[in-house]
């Protein structure tokens, strides 16, 4: 294996792999501190703070190390090479950078939204200087407001890394940002009349590594200490992007994208980041309730839950058909396992369908070229499929009936009248079900929904039970890959609701409390396909299905 | 020296000089022909045994870049012409462009059929309208003769030479800056490797010379290596990465001097010689304080450094970055070394193109403490910092991509090293050069 030494110490690298000294030395567990470079994006090596040692080490065992310093992110490495980066030439060059960096920078800490995960803040403390020695005027650079809907810059705090310019000229493709001036005077710009608004506009935010682009929905809500993030993946569509949402006392101030490369890389579209308001809407469903003819009988949850259990065992003899369960595909794998096992166990002739799967438009694939049109290699894609889940309820649903249902036949079936009873478990804020269509459900004798928000479907149930946004359980998505990633619950819901899993899980009459990662080993020794599950704990990157499905099924006990 | 001839410049005050008509008739465009005649292999050896080194300012030899070009490349290869002349003060590449263009484009032409390429842009800086008239002429003088064009002379041998004007910027001279610029985008050096004779211009092997280069590739093929060795000094034996200083040169000189002006003669002259026998003398009668040895960037030479020979080799002995491009600047006595360093602190400031951050804050650091200093509120411990922030900046500490910052950092620790008591009692004595308003305004 080839080996490369970091600060004295070997560290083995893959035979075939290639990697610079930054990451190389993060291998041997060395920070090599940098700005611009960023393994997404295409290499300028301009910021200079990765500046270190560098030499190779001979056959006969003598180290070679070259006179000047070199930026680490510009050096590959191969067996033999030697990175220094704790020397006192290094340390000097990293000091000197961040001297520069801070010169004409507005050191406006305390009202900076970046302020606790800076990267100047960060460096500075480890590797700067505690004074500066600039005794003249500093250069002001007028902010801008309006570098997007979504974004702004204070221009001052920027570095000039150019990771936001080249974002959008490398993976969005789109080319909105560029440098204007020269030397010491430069600044990000964007074209006049051309706003930085594509759909991963976003991400320039987070790749600015200092406070000069902000995004304009976090801006001056929340210092970031206190925050508390938890993984989580962005349910806006099926590319199921790995992300971290951050709260704080249950209000969730922003979605962060976490670097997957089995999901999506390292970013994360400007619809599923800015598109998780409906989750802390007034339209939320708060508390469970049982009508009868338009009355309200109770909204008490140990009632309504006991309730519902009893008239749903009474449906036991109910013909084929005539009870349907529609799972939503925003619904988690272990909701779907609860509900349809529960319905069949109740009733084996209960009908099980998918949900709408919510579509729009097509696939919308990045980088795009000059006409707009997408250019190869696609680096990034927003998928037409609007939900999370379809791959892992289907997986449920083909276990337990042996094939997948669309709710469109089902909605014909529930307008003639000929089903009885439809149990509904939501999720899309957009809802199941059109305005249009609602009198479509007049005919049924019973109806549950169990959803996020209140609709005029929910409006005319006899079961309401209010679940939880996405952010606020524990379960399993599957993306469009057959990528099973874990959920986690970040936040508490509204006061009344409750995780989805645990209203199943009571509805069941199980014992004991919802545990997702337990029930994720039920579900994988009872479904083959979803054989994968049987870790229990999915890990921070999730797990394949596919790959999985290659190797023998384990038992579970 | 006196039975020197110059070659490069024999035809500059000829009536008509520029026109293809009188040069073909002092022996235009024979070496093209005698190199179409030869194998490009040949043509490449005989510029390596000339010894030629290219004379924009780093002296690196032109036969051995030439070599560097991948082997059995199938095309296209690209030879970008640096004609961006930014480095103040120099103006030998001008007086070619304006008054012997066809020079320029036969060394081209010979140069392209040499590395294999049928291709040619010469990237010229903005503010030459003359030499862009004049070259655009010559140009279209030579497509009308055969000379560019398809099948040149019944050899088979294609050249389109494209002129190209530049937006006026100092890093458009650094090649990948010039090639950057030249494919549309900002002037923003690349990082090399791969350097471009691998993957230059639109991504293709290319090779950027110098347009005195160019003149001097015509002369060896007209004259011979051996014409051309016969001219110089020989590699110094106490450096071993000296290749020699052979040839005629360009030497301009300017700044306070009687006669100002661009001559040619052989490399190794001294200052002196340059200034007493060439430039009349220091004007009004005063003496050197200082020389610039080839453009601002290369530092100064003391008045006890003015013998100096101005070969490739010489300025780096008394701590200059190089010859450069050999354009001198005379400093007299009565000039504050202060007020000189401030302009040279001002120009790299502006001229910084802001990618590396050493570079891009070192300078207009530099710039600003010159400038207080200037507003007489310098203290002594500014001159090592100035010299610490000079330090910090360049290639060859390795903290920036481009030499240009070298450049700019050079001048200031050269100043203050060798002129470190003038400094020193300008600001002891609370001297000021300039109003505090003025010098505010000349840092915004």
């Amino acid at each position: 294996m080839p080996t490369v030494i970091v600060n004295n110490k070997p560290v083995e690298i893959g035979p075939s792999e290639k990697l610079n000294c930054i990451q190389a030395a993060e291998r041997a567990g060395d920070t090599i501190p940098s700005y611009c470079w960023h393994h997404d994006l295409s290499v300028v090596a301009s910021c200079r703070m990765c500046l270190v040692e560098v030499g190779e080490k001979k056959p006969d065992g003598t180290i070679a190390m070259q006179p000047k310093l070199s930026p680490g992110c510009q050096t590959p490495v191969k067996d033999g090479t030697v990175i220094v980066s704790n020397s006192e030439k290094v340390l000097a060059a990293q000091k000197a950078t961040l001297e520069y960096l801070l010169l004409n920078h507005p050191l406006d800490c305390p009202v900076c939204d970046q302020a606790g995960e800076c990267g100047l803040q960060d460096y500075s403390y480890k590797y700067g200087r505690g004074y500066s020695r600039l005794q003249e005027p500093k250069n002001i650079k007028p902010d801008k407001d309006y570098i997007g809907d979504q974004i702004t810059l204070f221009t001052d705090r920027c570095i000039m890394c150019t990771r936001c310019v080249r974002f959008t000229r490398e993976i969005s493709g789109t080319a909105e940002m560029q440098v204007v001036s020269r030397g010491t005077h430069e600044e990000i710009d964007i074209f006049p009349g051309e706003p930085c608004n594509n759909k991963l506009a976003g991400n320039v935010v987070d790749l600015c590594p200092v406070g000069a682009l902000c995004s304009k929905d976090f801006l001056y809500q929340q210092r970031v200490w206190w925050l508390k993030s938890k993984n989580s993946v962005c349910p806006g569509c099926s590319t199921g992007c790995s992300i971290t949402v951050d709260q704080n006392e249950d209000v969730l101030y922003r979605l962060k994208p976490r670097e997957n490369p089995q999901a999506q890389g390292s970013f994360m579209c400007d619809e599923g980041r800015f598109g998780w308001k409906y989750a802390q809407s007034d339209r939320r469903l708060t508390l469970p309730e049982q009508r009868s003819a338009g009355k309200t009988i109770s909204r008490d949850w140990d009632v309504v839950l006991s309730s519902l259990g009893t008239t749903l065992a009474d449906l036991s003899d109910q013909k084929s058909g005539a009870f349907v369960v529609a799972i939503s595909p925003w619904a988690t794998v272990e909701e779907a396992y609860l509900l349809a096992k529960f319905a069949k166990d109740v009733n084996p002739n209960a009908r099980l369908a998918l949900g709408p799967v919510r579509t729009v438009g097509e696939d919308d694939l990045y980088p795009k070229d000059i006409h707009g049109q997408p250019s190869l290699p696609t680096r990034f894609t927003i998928r037409a499929e609007k939900c999370p889940n379809r791959r892992g309820v289907e997986a449920v649903l083909n276990h337990f009936q042996g094939e997948v249902v669309p709710f469109s036949s089902v909605l014909g079936d529930v307008e003639s009248g000929s089903v009885d009873t439809l149990f509904v478990l939501g999720g899309d804020p957009e809802g199941w079900i059109s305005e249009a269509d609602v009198p479509k459900l007049d005919k049924l004798k019973l109806l549950i929904v169990q959803d996020l928000l209140g609709s005029p479907a929910s409006a005319k149930a006899h079961f309401v039970l209010p679940g939880a946004a996405w952010a606020e359980k524990d379960g399993t998505f599957v993306n469009h890959n057959g990528l099973a990633q874990a959920i986690h619950r970040g936040l508490r819901g509204p006061e009344g609701s409750r995780p989805d899993g645990r209203i199943l899980f009571e509805l069941s009459g199980r014992s004991g409390l919802f545990h997702a990662a337990s029930l994720r080993q039920e579900i994988a020794s009872q479904i083959p396909e979803l054989a994968a599950l049987s870790v229990g704990d999915l890990g921070e990157f999730g797990v394949s299905l596919t790959s999985a499905a290659k190797t023998e099924p384990q038992p579970v006990g | 020296m006196s039975t020197f001839e110059p070659t490069l410049l024999a035809r500059i005050s000829k009536t008509d000089s520029q026109l293809l008509e009188t040069y073909r008739r002092d022996g235009g465009y024979e070496g093209f022909k005698k190199a179409l005649g030869m194998a490009p292999v040949d043509v490449i050896n005989l510029v390596k045994d000339s010894g030629l080194r290219g004379r924009g300012g780093a002296g690196f030899p032109t036969g051995l870049k030439w070599t560097f070009l991948p082997k059995d490349h199938p095309g296209p290869i690209y030879l970008a012409i640096n004609g961006d002349e930014s480095e103040p003060a120099t103006f030998n590449n001008r007086i070619l462009m304006e008054q012997d263009p066809h020079q320029v484009l036969e060394g081209i032409a010979i140069s392209c059929y040499a590395i294999k390429s049928k291709k040619a842009y010469i990237y010229l800086r903005y503010e030459y309208g003359r030499s862009y008239r004049a070259l655009k002429k010559a140009i279209e003088e030579c497509y009308a003769a055969g000379l560019f064009g398809k099948n040149i002379h019944g050899t088979g041998f294609d050249l389109d030479v494209v002129l190209h004007r530049g937006a006026a910027a100092y890093i458009c001279g650094e090649e990948t800056g010039l090639i950057e610029s030249l494919e549309g985008k900002r002037a923003w050096p690349r990082i090399k490797p791969p350097f471009p004779a691998i993957e230059g211009l639109f991504r293709k092997p290319t090779i950027v010379n110098n347009i005195e280069t160019m003149a001097c590739v015509k002369q060896i093929l007209d004259r011979g290596a051996d014409w051309f060795k016969s001219m110089g000094v020989p590699p110094d034996p106490s450096n071993p990465r000296d290749a020699g200083s052979y040839g005629p040169k360009l030497y301009c000189i300017s700044g306070h001097v009687n006669k100002p002006g661009c001559v040619e003669l052989p490399m190794g002259i001294t200052a002196r010689q340059l200034i007493d026998e060439h430039g009349g003398g220091v004007w009004k009668g005063r003496k050197a304080k200082a020389v610039v040895p080839g453009g601002i960037s290369m530092g100064f030479l003391s008045a006890s450094e003015l013998d100096t020979p101005l070969d490739f080799n010489g300025p780096g002995k008394v701590g200059c970055l190089g010859l450069g491009t050999a354009a001198i600047t005379v400093i007299d006595d009565h000039t504050s070394m202060v007020d000189v360093l401030f302009n040279c602190a001002r120009f790299f400031a502006h001229e910084s193109c802001g990618q590396c951050t050493p570079c891009r804050e070192g300078t207009a650091w530099m710039h600003k403490i010159l400038a207080r200093i200037r507003m007489g509120e310098g203290q002594s411990r500014d001159l090592d910092l100035l010299t610490e922030v000079a330090s910090s900046m360049g290639i060859i500490p390795g903290t920036t991509i481009c030499g240009l910052s070298d450049g700019a950092a050079w001048p200031i620790k050269n100043a203050i090293k060798k002129f470190r008591s003038e400094f020193e009692e300008y600001i002891q004595t609370g001297r000021k050069t300039v109003k505090p308003s003025d010098a505010l305004m000349e840092v915004h």
